[in-house]
């Protein structure tokens, strides 16, 4: 399991722009399984896109738009996705903000099915 | 409104941030042997004296758990509850050992609680000042630093 989501990572981690990838507990907020360039903190990255991850489910949840399965911030120096996977986990994405973020969701969509399995 | 009340002045300003910054519900600063030098949001001296002796009493334990697999020691511990989380780690200041149980609910996570609490101990370290030497500790001192505590933590 480990492997296959490394591997997944991996394939992220080529997209043009992509400094980091990783797979984070959900509720937690802690990393399963990272790719990251130097000089990010992975422990930050994933406990904040954890918390954001769970503000914007609650915000879906109260506005009746159901299950949130994607997330895109857009920051002055980056971008950030995140993308909901099976057994409580959350693909997240950090990027620069020129990223093809079209591939991005794409491999992301790629990755959380390895979750599945 | 939960206080946060301390026993050493240098730990308000690192503990009112960490509490805020984590969201969490309690924490208590203590040395291993269980002495509180701060603590936020207990009501109660008695909840306060039971948690600081049952953690400091876990890091002991733990501690000695590592030296047998042949580890200096545990990082931190996390047991989680349907509704509460506990972290529970030590770290070393200019001040000496300190150990900090955090309970924290579902409003935050233990993700966060650990990016914070690093924060928290490079504040810790940055304010502690350096440990005074002490002689050995006699029961009648213990009981009577133990009371003085209680009385500055909860105004009795």
């Amino acid at each position: 399991m480990s492997i296959a989501l490394a591997k997944a990572l991996e394939r992220l981690s080529r997209v043009r722009g992509v400094r980091g990838s990783m797979f984070v507990a959900a509720d937690d907020g802690i990393v399963v399984s990272q790719e990251l360039m130097e000089g990010v903190n992975g422990r930050a990255l994933a406990a904040f896109a954890a918390a954001l991850a769970r503000k914007a489910g609650g915000a879906a949840g109260a506005t009746g738009a159901g299950r949130v399965r994607f997330l895109q911030m857009d920051a002055a120096a980056g971008t950030l996705l995140v993308a909901a996977a099976p057994r409580d986990l959350l693909v997240v994405v950090l990027a620069e903000r020129q990223v093809n973020v079209g591939l991005c969701r794409l491999e992301m969509l790629r990755a959380a099915e390895v979750g599945t399995r | 409104m939960t206080a946060t009340t301390v026993v050493e002045p240098w730990t308000e300003a690192p503990l009112v941030r960490y509490v805020g910054q984590a969201s969490a519900r309690l924490v208590v600063v203590m040395t291993p042997a269980g002495q509180v030098l701060a603590q936020h949001g207990f009501p109660r001296a008695v909840d306060l004296m039971g948690v600081s002796a049952l953690g400091a009493a876990i890091v002991a334990s733990s501690g000695a758990l590592a030296e047998l697999v042949g580890e200096r020691s545990f990082g931190a511990l996390f047991h989680a509850g349907e509704r509460h989380g506990i972290h529970l780690a030590s770290c070393r200041t200019p001040r000496g050992p300190l150990v900090v149980l955090t309970v924290f609910g579902r409003e935050t996570s233990i993700g966060l609680v650990e990016v914070f609490f690093e924060e928290f101990v490079a504040a810790l370290q940055a304010a502690a000042p350096a440990a005074e030497a002490r002689g050995p500790v006699l029961a009648g001192d213990f009981e009577a630093e133990l009371g003085r505590s209680l009385a500055t933590l909860f105004g009795r």
